[in-house]
């Protein structure tokens, strides 16, 4: 290709500026940091809103919430943070790197790519809407169900689930746009030479969470549809009247939502082991063994959904079953876990802001998962199921297994997005105020559950009183350190410090030849991998 | 400062009420049932066993996070070209120590207590069943000298405790009492029904370790034997709109004369009740009972002030339901009428037909006709009621 060519070529694909180059754009690493901005604001919407019910939780006694007004807070968190930031955050990360670590110049779908990511922004506001038409004194506010939807419930609300439906229909839509955009990519757009098993794991992680969306988004999507044509169009899908069965809901329901888990989870499976060779010096243990455990959690997670509804009554054979299955979930991540931390083991570690990140997940996720073990007890669960004992559980593999995963990544591909280098002081400070204000504001949770308190509860007996009151104060800690990441973040993008093409001293792989920034259009030329 | 001195206050509470908690504050609530026995068994063990791997491999970390780092100029091993087989044992042992602590360490245990759980029926002495509904517990007994015993069981902490803003003493089972208990016999294993008139709920004491949903229009079951006598308390723990945490259960666990006992008086009790209801009541009357039934069930949604809280839960003061005609020129009651409404239930408004006896319908109604603003001067009899359930 002669320089003239590649010069017109480059003046073709001039962009125009200001919002129209954000509308129009094309380019994986303009919707890269579309998503992953978006992911960040809707970080903070979520998080001021589980603030207000920490706060409401502080003591017993109705304070400042009226129980309508929680309950609706409570089901529009987990949307929020779940389909607004977590998987946005991945989708990012997905856009932004999966192209510059398989050496292909962009994504294979870009203008399906643009209009992935336009969904997003309104199906955040279809969620968010009915607060604000409530204040106008239309409809009774947002879904008041939890992020679950079960029926009956749903049938009686008000237009919140609504919005909701047509909501999670848009941000349906856009995973499976984004999903079929990065098998695509995937299967067609490698150098040459990069097998399959060569792969970067995290184009592994997100190779099997793309098959899971598209395997599970469409039943999540029939099962609100049904939801809806039983609120307006006199069907009788969830009504035992009509000879519907509310309980058929909860299937179809987690039939998408436990490999929902998974999708969260397996992209930052992916970037993990990568931090973890990059600051330990060492390439990462089992390459392969990662990459069959990975594909044998992303084939059990949709034959475990039941575990989320021990409670509602199902036969033995069905209990045992899930049961059983669920435990299985264990061997692969044990496999993982393994490979984590052999990874480590003698390497020449140094602990930058990413690593602190990698480690301190690894730990945490652990408890995540050991607690999902005994949740799997179909005896015990009776117990912990809907007590607080869940929801630490579930935030300890969401918050610590997602979120500070997807902090190790920001951290560690900051300095190439943006060719500068973040405050690592300012990181390290996030990262041990993040990890201690975690564990402060779950760790009681734990308690509380044991002790009996339910989930979804504005008010509460005296006894459970002090260990929200501790729950509470850490998650304001926890809710404003995150305001450094922010600011560390953002001074990165405005300068700072020049990142070197390589960036980590052990960084190894396509994205780490490249300049930092790389430039709009990368690999122009296609690389050969050994 | 205010705020300060409140966090801690909230400690020396905490440090407090370690003490006073002792034994179970960080674990589940002591048993009262075989069944709580064995989660509480089991619990523990499956604690005890991830705590031990969490606890080594977090040692084995620390070790490495120590040991293994550029500072200390630790040099990474060399990495050989991956050896599969090598590979494969290595990985191949946590996989194996999981299928033992899954499948036998775990797994065997677990496969009893789930059969024991299941088993509602063998040995069962005893039958009830009780109904959620939004917000309150009906409790029926099925069979024995108390078939036919049947009530509703409501929060009973005082309104102001529980409005926004209260700031003075709070009961000691705040939120945790209720109007009419649940009575058990002690230490004989009752089977118990479970269903619901609107959304799903679920029946959850602690101490008793058994937890099931009831779901409308189906009947699950579960099962519970109270070794030990005394009061028990727990929640509702599915979410079921605006007053889920506002429906708690309470049971009284006492030896079998003394629920012999129980059982006579609150079939006497039921008795005169039915009888009320044959007889000509005064308008006042009603009204004075009315109140307290519309105060306990209707005034979450519909407020005490009658005003309702609109779009959802509409007012009454001036309702065209509440002031319009009940009976048609045959005498048979309207459809859309008041009494309809109540008996039948529309959309959110729940059907009162099981929840209420005719006295008790016909007292709510006469009193939303002759207060909360409403003048229409007439009066609905027990004995219209008792007819138009026919």
């Amino acid at each position: 290709m002669s320089t003239t060519t590649v010069a017109h070529h480059e003046e073709h694909h001039d962009h125009p500026a200001g919002i129209m180059r954000w509308l129009t754009t094309t380019n994986h690493k303009d919707i890269g940091t579309m998503y992953l901005t978006f992911s960040l604001i809707m970080f903070f919407v979520g998080g001021s809103m589980i603030l207000a019910i920490r706060a409401e939780l502080f003591q017993p006694g109705l304070q400042l919430l009226n129980p309508e007004f929680f309950n609706q807070l409570i089901g529009v968190h987990a949307l929020v943070m779940i389909f607004a930031a977590l998987m946005p955050a991945a989708t990012g990360f997905a856009n932004w790197m999966i192209p510059l670590q398989i050496g292909a110049p962009d994504m294979a779908l870009p203008r399906l790519n643009n209009w992935g990511f336009w969904l997003l922004p309104p199906s955040a506001i279809l969620l968010t809407l009915p607060f604000t038409l409530a204040l106008f004194g239309i409809g009774d506010g947002a879904l008041a169900t939890g992020w679950t939807f079960y029926p009956p419930l749903s049938v009686q609300g008000g237009i919140g689930v609504d919005f909701a439906i047509f909501a999670v229909h848009l941000l349906g839509i856009s995973s499976v746009l984004g999903s079929i955009n990065i098998i695509v990519t995937l299967f067609n757009m490698r150098a040459p030479g990069m097998t399959l098993m060569k792969m970067p794991m995290f184009a592994w992680g997100w190779l099997i969470t793309a098959f899971l969306l598209i395997a599970t988004i469409p039943v999540l999507a029939g099962a609100v549809t049904m939801l809806l044509t039983d609120r307006h169009f006199g069907t009788h899908f969830f009504d035992a009247a009509g000879g519907g069965d509310p309980i058929m809901f909860q299937h179809l329901f987690w039939f998408f939502g436990h490999p929902e888990v998974y999708i969260l989870l397996l992209p930052v499976w992916g970037f993990i082991p990568q931090i973890l060779e990059t600051f330990s010096r060492k390439p990462m243990y089992g390459y392969k063994a990662q990459v069959y455990s990975l594909w044998a959690i992303g084939a059990l997670a949709v034959v475990v959904w039941a575990h989320h509804f021990f409670t509602a009554g199902m036969p033995v054979p069905a209990l045992l079953y899930f049961m059983y299955s669920t435990m299985a979930i264990s061997l692969p991540l044990a496999v993982l876990f393994f490979c984590w931390i052999k990874t480590m083991w003698k390497g020449s570690m140094s602990f930058e802001t990413p690593m602190l990140f990698a480690v301190g997940w690894i730990i945490l996720f652990g408890i995540g998962g050991l607690t999902g073990l005994v949740l799997a007890d179909v005896a015990a669960d009776a117990q912990y199921h809907n007590s607080y004992f869940v929801v630490a559980h579930f935030h300890y593999t969401l918050f610590a297994g997602g979120i500070m995963g997807i902090m190790a990544g920001t951290y560690y591909w900051l300095p190439k997005m943006t060719g500068h280098m973040y405050s690592e002081k300012l990181g390290k400070l996030h990262f041990w105020l993040t990890a201690i204000s975690f564990n402060l504001t779950f760790i009681p949770q734990f308690f509380l559950g044991l002790a009996g308190m339910p989930r979804r509860i504005p008010d509460y007996a005296l006894q459970f009183a002090e260990f929200n009151m501790i729950s509470s104060i850490a998650a304001f800690v926890l809710g404003f350190s995150q305001l450094l990441f922010v600011y560390n973040i953002v001074s990165c993008a405005r300068g700072g410090k020049k990142a070197t093409d390589q960036v980590w001293e052990g960084a190894k792989g396509l994205e780490w030849t490249l300049p930092s920034p790389p430039p709009y259009h990368s690999f122009t030329e296609q690389p050969t991998v050994k | 400062m205010q705020g300060f001195r409140k966090i801690g206050l909230g400690v020396l509470a905490m440090l407090a009420s370690l003490n006073a908690y002792a034994d179970y504050s960080w674990n589940f609530p002591l048993p009262a049932t075989p069944m709580a026995l064995d989660t509480l068994h089991v619990h523990n063990k499956f604690m005890t066993i991830t705590g031990v791997i969490f606890l080594v491999v977090l040692a084995i970390m620390i070790y490495s996070i120590f040991s293994h780092r550029k500072s200390k100029s630790y040099k990474p091993v060399a990495d050989k070209a991956p050896s599969t087989a090598v590979e494969i044992f290595w990985t191949l042992i946590p996989f194996a120590i999981l299928l033992l602590i899954d499948f036998v360490i775990m797994g065997i245990p677990a496969y009893h207590s789930v059969i024991m759980m299941e088993d509602t029926r063998d040995k069962a002495t005893m039958v009830i069943k009780i109904t959620g509904s939004q917000w309150r517990w009906q409790y029926e007994y099925m069979d024995g000298d108390a078939k036919g015993i049947k009530f509703v069981s409501n929060l009973s902490t005082p309104k102001e405790q529980t409005a926004k803003g209260f700031q003075g003493v709070k009961d000691a089972d705040y939120l945790l009492e209720v109007d009419n208990r649940l009575v058990l016999p002690v230490g004989e294993k009752v089977r118990v029904l479970m269903t619901a008139t609107d959304v799903l709920h679920n029946w959850w004491v602690p101490q008793f370790g058994s937890s099931r949903v009831a779901v409308p229009g189906f009947l699950r079951e579960t099962w519970v034997q109270v070794d030990r006598a005394g009061t028990y308390r727990g929640q509702c723990k599915e979410l079921c709109g605006k007053g889920h945490g506002y429906m708690p259960i309470v049971v009284d666990a006492v030896p079998m004369e003394q629920f012999k006992v129980w059982v006579a008086a609150k079939k006497e009790e039921l008795a005169k009740a039915s009888a009320g209801a044959d007889k000509e009541w005064t308008k006042e009357d009603l009204v004075t009972t009315g109140k307290g039934v519309y105060e306990k069930n209707c005034a979450v949604c519909h407020q005490v002030s009658g005003a309702g809280l609109p779009p959802a839960f509409p007012a009454l003061t001036g309702s065209k339901i509440a002031n319009g005609p009940i009976f048609g020129a045959d005498g048979k009651y309207l459809k859309d009428s008041h009494l309809d409404r109540v008996l039948n239930g529309v959309r959110v408004m729940p059907s009162w037909k099981a929840l209420l006896n005719d006295t008790e319908i016909a007292a709510v109604i006469t009193y939303e006709r002759n207060a909360l603003g409403n003048s229409v001067g007439d009066v609905l009899q027990p004995a219209q009621v008792k007819a138009a359930r026919q």
